[in-house]
């Protein structure tokens, strides 16, 4: 149950994106998370509505969440696959020289802005 | 025209925590403190193991201990009776977690002037306080034996991020079904550079041996 955290950083940084761009209402954040963050997008959603709400700059702002297939790299064959179904250890040559090459990603992908 | 217009970002959420830590740990460095992020479930025996690790290094390093916990002050209570030792309760006000802009604002609430060691005890969970880094030296983490030899497996990354592995409740191994050899191969398939050290905070058996440890790295700190 980090997500409320996260949230407090998402927040940091899309204030201080549209600060940087001298916007005053954000009305979307697009964010990539990687299917073994350890995010859970709901929790994510939900802590997202309670926190933003109280910000004047992100009123009803939507929190969209952009899911990233978690892929993992065996070493030892090169093979690559998916890291839900088969965790550390390659279905193919059963080495354990495995490591993930994505799916562990938080982050902000872009903010949406209305045009005026 | 777009109703909307995209600002791209493309920015890890945990970058500016990154830098917070990589800061804290350059500034605690100038005043020669060490500071150790120490983690684990709830009810494996943190503070026991801290206050026998403290009596065993209490005349060698000048230590403060930072309590993190969601509620009440218990712990900074019975850490400041049981070693005399400089002792602050941190309520995280919810949160699963420390970070390093919250160790920072706890550290501010202690006396550093005289401190070589400064223990943070994160709030008992093996997911969240992992995913932070907290602006600590080391980290370091406690399983104990009801907890089961498989944790390891279950939550990897808690696992990975760890300089030290105590694994406490030795006493009660005759009792469980876990298995010391294949727990420290568990470990050691998520982080091979992890040292494992096996105690009892109950009886002080190898305690030493982790105090050792911790003398050792704050040492080398201090001189680099």
């Amino acid at each position: 149950m980090h997500e409320l955290g996260i949230v407090f950083y998402i927040i940091r940084d899309v204030k201080e994106a549209a600060e940087a761009n001298q916007v005053e209402h954000v009305s979307g954040v697009v964010m990539n998370i990687g299917e073994v963050s350890t995010i859970v997008p709901e929790y994510l959603t939900d802590c997202w509505r309670w926190a933003a709400d109280k910000e004047p700059m992100l009123k009803g702002c939507e929190l969209k969440i952009n899911l990233i297939p978690a892929v993992t790299r065996c070493e030892d064959c090169g093979n690559e696959y998916e890291t839900v179904s088969y965790g550390k250890t390659c279905p193919r040559c059963h080495g354990v020289n495995t490591f993930l090459l994505r799916g562990n990603e938080v982050e902000i992908k872009e903010i949406e802005v209305p045009n005026i | 025209m777009d109703k909307v217009r995209v600002i791209e970002i493309k920015k890890s959420v945990f970058a500016e925590n990154e830098k917070d830590a990589d800061e804290l740990r350059k500034d605690l460095k100038d005043r020669g403190v060490f500071l150790l992020n120490l983690m684990s479930s709830p009810g494996s025996g943190k503070t026991t193991t801290l206050i026998r690790t403290i009596n065993l290094l209490k005349d060698k390093l000048r230590i403060a201990v930072m309590e993190a916990d969601i509620d009440s002050d218990v712990d900074a209570i019975k850490i400041k009776e049981a070693t005399g030792i400089q002792s602050i309760q941190l309520h995280t006000g919810g949160m699963c977690h420390l970070d390093a802009e919250m160790t920072r604002q706890g550290l501010e609430g202690l006396d550093l002037t005289d401190v070589d060691l400064v223990v943070l005890e994160n709030v008992g969970n093996l997911v969240c306080p992992a995913e932070f880094d907290t602006g600590s030296v080391c980290n370091a983490m406690i399983l104990s034996v009801p907890e089961g030899d498989d944790k390891p497996l279950k939550y990897p990354l808690m696992f990975s991020v760890c300089d030290v592995v105590v694994i406490n409740k030795t006493d009660v191994l005759p009792y469980f079904d876990f298995d010391l050899d294949k727990c420290q191969e568990y470990i050691h398939m998520r982080n091979p550079k992890a040292r494992v050290i096996p105690v009892c905070a109950k009886t002080g058996e190898g305690i030493d041996a982790f105090a050792g440890w911790l003398l050792e790295e704050v040492n080398i700190w201090k001189q680099e």
